[in-house]
């Protein structure tokens, strides 16, 4: 069953003349792990912001089309509502996190949502559990590193128990094992407790291997949509500058000059096995 | 800490969060003075000369355009330095110009700087600090937000600086951008360095880079894992690998 379901969603920003999405049409199941890409300032913000009813019910503007998220339709439920079934997690952890402990903060969206109080202290354990930061739930925020404080947004956002997460370029401010971390705990959220992922990425060299669907997007269109393998092999991706994993471009060079191997690899370990299989020929 | 920066260098300062990257760089400016020692630009120390007029001298691009960007358009922030240094109103007219063409960022030059996306907030950021042309361009983070294309562009964009004899230094994660870039990398771990020399050679080394919270370009990844077949261990460039893959296949049509 589709939990995210748009038809010919088009969108633009309040004094802005030219639409930010366009015609868009897209479903997306349940328990999906889908990573969003595409060229600098093509809409994949602007579209999560639609996803979780801070378009329009925040951002005013002028919503067109059909969207309907976790059953909802977007445009007939306020934001609160839409907060408990759908998760965002900004792009800088420092534009999310304000309270003095790590507890609070993570505490704080239940809060608004008026939870008990014994339950509020249930989830918050469990969120941080799953974050992996339960020794720094008395620290603040703002001394963590930059790794820690995003795994405090994430538990903030998970502790609200969502069926859907969406995360805005989560890893950028990471160091590459931070970020690593990170994709690992989204991975884990996304199979091992059927929370539907939405990832949205540039670095698809560190991420491509946790996703099953891809949808890439430019001038707030859909212009790519399918699995990943069969995204990073096309030109309109290339054409689109995407930033197609370092293994497919090395795939493609060697194609060029006649060496084939048995498959498009989206990975190091893909592309360890498809050139053992070459080279134990010799 | 001692390190020197020879005129004209392109470095890569490299390191996990948290490892004093940022901070080092921040005394390239003077927006912070050492508590023991000394830093010397061009030959004078950052404690006898103000961030003003170093600020001249010294571009720095902060790693987040948000802590950056004030103005109500973007042409005025990219102009807003050019003002304070004194320009005439006919070169800053050029000049940022210019820098919206470099960025691709013409069609935005009237837009508010907070409608735009990340991305082009960085973009921002970095025109409106290449707009007054200085000698030493230090870049925090640049290609956060970037796509595939962009980051291309700044790559170019960076050469051709550094070959125009200008000082680059990046502080990035970037490792891909890196084995693009090719700059010489210091590796920064708990606010010491702990390796300085040729991209080549340092973002190959998996230990070392493993311990900086780094990990080895994925084409080395890849030879790393192979190196029982005789693949050099130390290749970081797509266009090296293809070069020494199509030879082995060579023979092994052969």
């Amino acid at each position: 069953m589709a939990v995210i379901e748009t038809k010919s969603l088009e969108y633009a920003y309040p004094g802005v003349n030219k639409p930010s999405l366009k015609d868009i049409s897209l479903s997306i199941e349940k328990g999906e792990f889908v990573m969003l890409t595409g060229p600098s300032g093509c809409g994949k913000t602007t579209l999560c912001r639609c996803l979780n009813g801070l378009i329009p019910h925040f951002y005013g503007g002028e919503m067109n089309g059909e969207l309907i998220v976790a059953g909802l339709r977007v445009s007939e439920h306020p934001i609160n509502e839409l907060a408990k079934r759908v998760g965002l997690v900004f792009q800088n952890p420092e534009n999310q996190l304000f309270a003095l402990s790590v507890e609070k903060d993570v505490a704080f969206g239940l809060e608004n949502m008026g939870v008990p109080r014994y339950e509020i202290q249930k989830r918050v354990d469990w969120a941080l559990q799953i974050a992996g930061i339960e020794d720094l739930r008395e620290r603040a925020p703002h001394e963590l590193s930059g790794g820690q404080q995003q795994r405090v947004a994430i538990a903030g956002v998970l502790a609200m128990q969502p069926e859907i997460m969406i995360f805005d370029e989560p890893t950028s401010f990471l160091d590459p094992l931070g970020a690593q971390k990170i994709f690992e705990v989204i991975n884990d959220l996304n199979k091992k407790l059927a929370i539907t992922v939405i990832l949205v990425e540039h670095r698809l060299d560190l991420a491509s291997k946790y996703a099953d669907h891809v949808i890439v997007i430019d001038e707030g269109k859909v212009v790519l949509d399918g699995e990943p393998r069969e995204i990073f092999n096309s030109e309109t991706a290339w054409l689109l500058g995407v930033g197609v994993p370092k293994v497919v471009r090395l795939w493609h060079l060697l194609k060029e000059n006649g060496m084939s191997l048995s498959g498009v690899p989206v990975n190091s370990e893909e592309a360890t096995s498809f050139l053992l299989e070459v080279l134990k020929r010799r | 800490m001692s390190l020197t920066i020879p005129d004209g260098e392109f470095v890569a300062i490299m390191g996990q969060n948290g490892a004093g990257k940022t901070t080092l760089v921040k005394h390239f400016n003077g927006l912070l003075k050492p508590t023991k020692g000394e830093v010397l630009v061009d030959g004078v120390s950052t404690r006898s000369v103000s961030v003003a007029k170093l600020a001249r001298k010294i571009g720095f691009v902060f790693q987040n355009p948000d802590h950056q960007l004030f103005s109500e358009t973007v042409e005025e922030e990219i102009a807003f330095a050019l003002r304070n240094f004194g320009f005439e109103e006919a070169t800053i007219e050029k000049h940022v110009t210019w820098a919206l063409n470099l960025l691709d960022l013409t069609e935005y030059r009237k837009a508010s700087p907070f409608m735009l996306s990340g991305g082009e907030r960085k973009r921002v950021a970095l025109a409106s600090v290449l707009a007054w042309d200085p000698s030493v361009v230090i870049l925090d983070e640049p290609t956060i937000g970037q796509d595939h294309k962009q980051k291309e562009k700044l790559r170019q964009f960076i050469v051709q600086l550094n070959e125009q004899g200008k000082t680059v230094v990046i502080v990035t994660h970037d490792v891909e951008f890196v084995a693009e870039c090719n700059p010489r990398v210091i590796l920064m771990v708990d606010g010491k360095i702990v390796a300085s020399g040729e991209a080549k050679r340092i973002l190959s080394d998996a230990a070392l880079t493993y311990s900086a919270s780094i990990v080895p370009p994925q084409i080395t990844q890849v030879f790393h894992n192979l190196a029982n077949f005789g693949l050099p261990s130390d290749v970081i460039d797509v266009y090296e690998a293809k070069k020494i893959l199509l030879g082995l296949f060579g023979e092994i049509k052969r």
